[in-house]
């Protein structure tokens, strides 16, 4: 039974120090709001995934919450780099960031195993690339039928995924449309998961493109309107491409980042 | 006005000529998965103007994306309303991409070598302590692997096109004829690069880029100096015909309504 609750009592209660945790949605749909949540709980020592960890997880990366970084993609789109994340691994600072790196196809498939309850995923990639050899969780294996080589990649399963959706029902299904990456797979892979929505409503209509994921699927719900900002909420608001923009300056050094972390998230209570 | 050393003026920016370039080896009716910034410009581009039954696809999960403006981030509102269809990125992947569907990758690069390895992920020697960490790979590795012909926009210079690349995100042709085979990627690689000065080939025996083509206004010498090996030049080498009025305007107008929609 999904458990419907404020986000601060949603993050405490799902997430905790040491936990690996992914927070999925791809340019769309990033749940903002519950990493900021993550560093004012002050969670530490956390493995934190995602494909493209953009400014969220600069966040919390620049706030010390992460011991290491499981991605495929990590830049500022459209804008260039994300500096806390570069600061960690080219400095260590706040504190040192173990980084394994995939490509987009294969983080997928990472998921894809640990939604299907399989040790791992085939597919061709990674050949060629030095990725393969720098990167754990990622060999080859010779199909059992022809024997070509193929590239196995190892199922991942966060102890908890975090995404936000456009609505939930009263009994606890997500509905979300527009661009739905691999929300469906990191909630299916994951042992507890967590949804904040913009909109709790009695129940669905439907918009086209629309995708449900079932409330067996789902732990806990928090109504949280705006908590995809600065990203995208289709059918509710959209991109601050100027917000990207600023982090860009914003992020560039230690001092305005704490600052920023001080004035804007720490000093603040759960975002509004 | 072509004083010595110094390039001809062209009515038109290195960044113009670049975009036209690459947009003119999509053709109508292909499909094109697209990388963020300049590909995606010049395959909009191509969609425009002499392509417009192309398919754009996006990694985020867009087929048959029409944006009207050029999107700031791969996965923007518009490309997903204005798509045929939106699938998700395990779709998007292992359905379409990983079975040799899609016809041609428009990709980036940070750098680029004499065999068209890219790489997106560092700049220094050490993986794990980098001098400069780049993004990483997003979706290039298995686009470049996966696509029939890929082509590469990038502006060159001696950063950009080096010898060897510091780390190989994305192969090309590895270290020549065979590799690619070796490693069981079954699309042609990299066809074409196209870069603010001119166009490279791969040859066909050796694999190593070509200069095919400079721009107009833009000598052998002006390439050569952007390029960190000894580059060599095709026996027949071509300029590369100037923009159309028609390209040219429908460059500046996306170009425009983006910067309009960007600034509302």
């Amino acid at each position: 039974m999904t458990e419907f609750a404020p986000l601060s009592d949603a993050v405490a209660a799902l997430v905790g120090d040491g936990d690996t945790v992914a927070l999925e949605g791809f340019t769309h749909l990033i749940p903002f709001a519950a990493g900021h949540e993550i560093i004012r709980q002050n969670r530490r020592e956390l493995t934190i995934i995602r494909m493209t960890p953009d400014l969220v997880y600069d966040q919390l990366i620049g706030a010390g919450c992460a011991r290491k970084i499981i991605f495929s993609w990590g830049g500022n789109p459209g804008v260039g780099s994300l500096h806390r994340f570069r600061d960690a691994i080219e400095h260590g600072w706040p504190t040192p960031l173990e980084i394994e790196e995939h490509s987009h196809a294969g983080l997928a498939n990472r998921y894809v195993a640990g939604a299907s309850g399989l040790p791992f995923s085939v597919m061709r990639g990674y050949s060629g690339t030095d990725l393969i050899a720098n990167t754990e969780n990622v060999t080859t294996v010779s199909c059992p039928f022809t024997g070509e080589k193929l590239t196995a990649i190892r199922a991942l399963n966060p102890d908890v995924t975090i995404i936000h959706a456009q609505r939930a029902d009263s009994r606890g299904n997500v509905q979300m449309w527009g661009i739905t990456g691999i929300q469906k797979e990191a909630i299916l892979a994951a042992n507890r998961s967590l949804v904040t929505v913009e909109e709790i409503v009695h129940s669905f209509d439907g918009p086209p493109m629309a995708h449900v994921i079932p409330s067996m699927a789902v732990t806990m719900i928090a109504h949280v309107p705006g908590g995809a900002r600065p990203s995208y909420s289709l059918g509710y608001y959209e991109r601050d491409n100027e917000a990207y923009k600023q982090w860009d300056t914003l992020s560039r050094n230690r001092e305005t980042f704490q600052k920023w972390l001080n004035q804007v998230i720490m000093a603040n209570g759960e975002v509004q | 006005m072509s004083a010595l050393g110094a390039r001809t003026e062209t009515p038109w920016t290195a960044d113009e000529m670049m975009t036209v370039a690459a947009s003119r080896s999509l053709r109508d009716g292909m499909s094109c998965f697209v990388g963020i910034g300049l590909p995606s410009s010049a395959a909009n581009l191509a969609r425009h103007t002499h392509a417009p039954g192309v398919v754009l696809i996006y990694e985020s999960g867009p087929i048959g994306a029409k944006p009207s403006t050029l999107p700031l981030s791969i996965g923007d509102g518009e490309l997903a309303e204005t798509a045929d269809v939106v699938v998700s990125i395990p779709e998007i992947f292992n359905y379409w991409l990983q079975p040799g569907r899609i016809d041609m990758g428009f990709l980036g690069a940070a750098q680029i070598d004499r065999f068209a390895n890219i790489n997106t992920t560092i700049i220094g020697n050490d993986y794990r302590s980098p001098r400069v960490r780049l993004p990483g790979s997003g979706g290039a590795p298995e686009i470049a692997g996966a696509c029939r012909e890929v082509t590469v926009v990038m502006r060159h210079n001696l950063r950009a096109f080096v010898e060897e690349v510091d780390f190989i995100t994305t192969p090309g042709y590895g270290r020549g004829q065979g590799d690619r085979e070796r490693w069981g990627l079954r699309g042609a690689g990299p066809t074409m690069v196209v870069t603010d000065l001119g166009i490279l080939k791969p040859d066909p025996d050796t694999c190593e880029l070509v200069l095919v083509s400079t721009h107009q206004g833009v000598t052998v010498d002006d390439v050569k100096m952007q390029n960190q090996w000894p580059l060599q030049v095709a026996a027949e080498l071509a300029t590369t015909e100037a923009p159309t009025p028609e390209e040219l305007v429908a460059l500046r107008s996306l170009n425009e309504t983006t910067d309009a929609a960007n600034t509302e």
